[in-house]
């Protein structure tokens, strides 16, 4: 009985790998080594599903991937880190997470390795690096090779713009053509000009801004605007010294600018608006303007309904004191409870690779290496390449403090009261901004 | 038969089993027994109540931050508790709270126990109407936040062309989740959507309690209807009703989910119950010492107004 049990298992031990070969089974499956790569759940992550086939086939290393849709991807992912859980081997986290994975020991420093295997960060794009892999900023301390260069950007209906009848109307009224903003004060008046106009018998909308109120939305629109105003988040001699720089009468007008555009210019309901709502409303032919980051711009052009020859792409006009643009985009990691740091390693080692960046923005990623981006072809190469090269070089990140999400928590709030609530004036919330930052720092042992 | 004579025989055997079999048997007293069978639970009562509960007191006094595991903790006294008691944040989240939760459940225990008044009638097809009118109360809240996002959209939700219809006004010219003014009411009305058919459950529970023979006694008396309502009907199913409102008021008085996903609080801090302002503190900015107080003092404060109400419950039944 007992040789007929044995005879039982090895026979079908054997049918099992004969099964297995006979159904294609990759070397990984065959190796059992599978890494998991975390990311937000968009556009992007699809592309690099995509693009890590070449990996798995080339390393017989397998992929598993866990996607979460942006509202929870902090939430989710932070847990995940700060639970010190292995579920992640490499990760793409966003760009502010970086002082406070590094400081917290989450992310393994990749120094030693990019000098091992030859990765120089001076062929990345130089604010994707401080952006995305340095803590302390500026300082040569790597945390993750950059990944998705992105920024918040403006797409608009080039099919409307060209309407000889909406032409006229414009000119009558502005007095100058109909083009594409060059200033925030021209992006208004575009804005304020399509407000309840009748388009096709259908009533549409200005703009489409960001207007969140849970995560991070509404700071990462007003930005765009306190930036160009000339707000700024320190004394530049002087780090956390924000007196006068946040609160300054420049940033004062710019964050009266952006309630003014959500006030004049957004669809009814948009008071709780950030990238998929955005999406929504331009897709469905609402709305005129709208801002979002570069990374939804492949699939917006491939849109049967207002991509192609209907829209067209824009950098954040420029203000009064600077022409500036909110920082998107991430870099890669290897988290450091991950249980497969060589083959995660050897993803990110595989990713910087030339060609694979190459490829990378072909499926509609967005490379941050030099040799994709200086490439003479590049500007052409898509309709929203030359703005995505233009924005990189104007790009401003938020605070990557290890306690950026209080940071982030309390700009989110005195925005939003303000923008959305009515509450209070501009010169309030900004000063309110002020101490609420100085009592974080404050607890974080900064002085200043 | 056979059943009968099985059943018949365990309960012999039932009968037979002195006092102190146990120790005989296995030599454990009954007591020891009683224990082993009673410290599984107890195990696990402490190891998932009690101890997180003194965890997040001891917590509370400490500037510990569950995303800083190496830091040094240091003791800081009740210093949490002074700032979160003298935070106007706080208070203003608190008076949300308030708002939200006396409202929804004065509204839904006036409705619920009106249903149910209705529903006892047990006129013809009132058992489907009882169906339809709990079907709410079975919906998830995720489901419920999110399906009201939708029928509260200004542009293609059926809330505002409804009030549009009766009012005449554009149905994009008011935004129930966008407003300061509408939106703490915004969510009040989807909670009352949802959880009045709860209340009525309970109310017509109280109501199908109550004797006929009371209701024959005050017809012979010749009491009106009104008058048996206000001295039969309503005192009786009191105790139900109380019972109703102490559900209710414990559990909006921590809701989370359906605002969370209705407004994220918003607009501004226009609907930031207390429930959200702490989740933020808790896994947002990761202050875990300053958030388990705060915890602690909603713990508290729902505890005691709890007690509180439920002596005066204890009270209306003994009566």
């Amino acid at each position: 009985m007992r040789h007929a049990l044995k005879a039982l298992v090895v026979g079908c031990g054997a049918a099992v790998s004969a099964f297995g070969v006979g159904t294609g089974t990759t070397p990984a499956q065959a190796q059992g080594k599978t890494i998991t790569l975390c990311w937000a759940a968009w556009d992007p992550a699809n592309a690099l599903v995509e693009l890590s086939k070449d990996f798995t086939a080339k390393t017989g290393i397998g992929m598993k991937f866990e996607f979460v849709p942006w509202t929870n991807y902090a939430d989710r992912f932070l847990n995940e880190l700060n639970s010190r859980g292995s579920l992640c081997d490499l990760i793409i986290g966003d760009s502010q997470w970086i002082g406070g994975a590094a400081e917290n020991g989450h992310y393994v420093k990749l120094n030693d390795f990019f000098k091992k295997e030859a990765i120089s960060m001076d062929d990345y794009m130089p604010a994707t690096v401080v952006g995305y892999s340095e803590w302390p900023k500026n300082t040569p301390n790597y945390w993750a090779l950059p990944a998705m260069g992105d920024a918040v950007g403006w797409t608009y209906r080039k099919d409307w713009f060209a309407r000889p009848d909406v032409q006229k109307d414009f000119k009558a009224k502005y007095g100058r053509d109909l083009a594409v903003p060059k200033t925030l004060d021209e992006l208004r008046d575009i804005a304020q000009f399509f407000q309840g106009r009748d388009i096709d018998g259908k009533k549409v909308y200005g703009a489409s801004i960001y207007t969140e109120r849970g995560s991070e939305g509404i700071t990462m629109g007003v930005s765009n605007y306190l930036y160009d105003y000339g707000f700024k988040y320190d004394d530049p001699k002087k780090p956390y010294a924000m007196d006068g720089f946040v609160n300054s009468p420049a940033a004062v007008k710019g964050l009266e600018a952006y309630k003014d555009l959500y006030k004049c210019c957004t669809p009814p309901g948009a008071s709780n608006s950030y990238m998929s709502e955005g999406l929504d409303a331009f897709k469905s032919g609402q709305v005129a303007l709208q801002m979002n980051f570069f990374a939804f711009f492949p699939g917006l052009y491939k849109d049967p309904n207002v991509g192609g020859d209907k829209i067209g792409f824009f950098v954040n006009p420029a203000g009064p004191a600077a022409q500036a643009t909110q920082l998107g985009g991430q870099g890669i990691s290897v988290v450091s409870y991950s249980k497969n740091q060589g083959e995660a390693l050897q993803y990110i080692k595989w990713f910087s690779g030339g060609d694979v960046q190459k490829k990378w923005w072909a499926l509609g990623g967005y490379s941050c290496a030099k040799s994709v981006l200086n490439d003479p072809g590049f500007a052409s190469s898509a309709p929203f390449a030359k703005e995505f090269l233009q924005s990189m070089g104007m790009v401003v990140d938020f605070w990557a403090e290890p306690a950026y999400a209080q940071l982030l928590q309390a700009e989110q709030k005195r925005v939003h009261d303000y923008v959305v609530a009515d509450k209070g004036t501009a010169q309030e919330a900004l000063d309110g901004l002020v101490k609420d930052w100085k009592a974080i720092f404050k607890e974080e042992g900064k002085k200043f | 038969m056979n059943e009968l004579s099985a059943s018949s025989r365990i309960a012999y055997r039932a009968a037979m089993v002195r006092p102190g079999v146990a120790r005989r048997i296995r030599g454990l007293s009954d007591r020891t027994l009683a224990w082993l069978f009673i410290t599984p639970t107890i195990v696990l009562l402490l190891a998932i109540n009690i101890f997180p509960l003194l965890w997040t007191i001891y917590l509370s006094f400490t500037n510990y931050r569950a995303n800083r595991p190496n830091a040094p903790v240091i003791w800081l006294g009740a210093d949490w508790y002074q700032s979160i008691l003298t935070d106007p944040d706080v208070w203003a989240a608190m008076q949300v709270t308030a708002h939200f939760v006396i409202w929804t459940v004065v509204i839904e225990t006036v409705i619920g126990f009106g249903l149910a008044f209705l529903i006892d009638k047990k006129f013809r097809g009132h058992g489907i109407w009882t169906t339809i009118i709990l079907l709410p109360m079975m919906l998830s809240p995720a489901v419920v936040g999110n399906f009201w996002t939708f029928l509260y959209q200004p542009q293609i939700g059926l809330f505002n062309y409804v009030v549009a219809f009766f009012t005449g006004r554009d149905a994009s010219s008011f935004q129930m989740l966008g407003d300061v003014k509408l939106s703490p009411w915004a969510i009040v009305i989807v909670d009352v959507w949802m959880w009045t058919p709860y209340v009525m459950l309970i109310c017509l529970a109280g109501l199908r309690s109550i004797p006929d023979y009371i209701y024959e006694a005050a017809e012979v008396d010749r009491a009106s209807k009104w008058r048996q309502f206000w001295s039969i009907t309503l005192p009786m199913a009191l105790p139900f009703i109380m019972l109703a409102v102490l559900f209710r008021g414990i559990e909006n008085f921590k809701m989370f989910d359906m605002v969370n996903l209705l407004t994220g609080g918003g607009p501004g801090s226009t609907t930031e119950v207390a429930s959200i302002t702490l989740k933020r503190a808790a896994f947002e900015s990761w202050r875990t010492g300053y958030s388990s107080a705060f915890a602690i003092i909603l713990f508290v404060s729902v505890f005691g107004l709890a007690n509180i109400y439920v002596k005066a419950l204890n009270k209306v039944k003994s009566r």
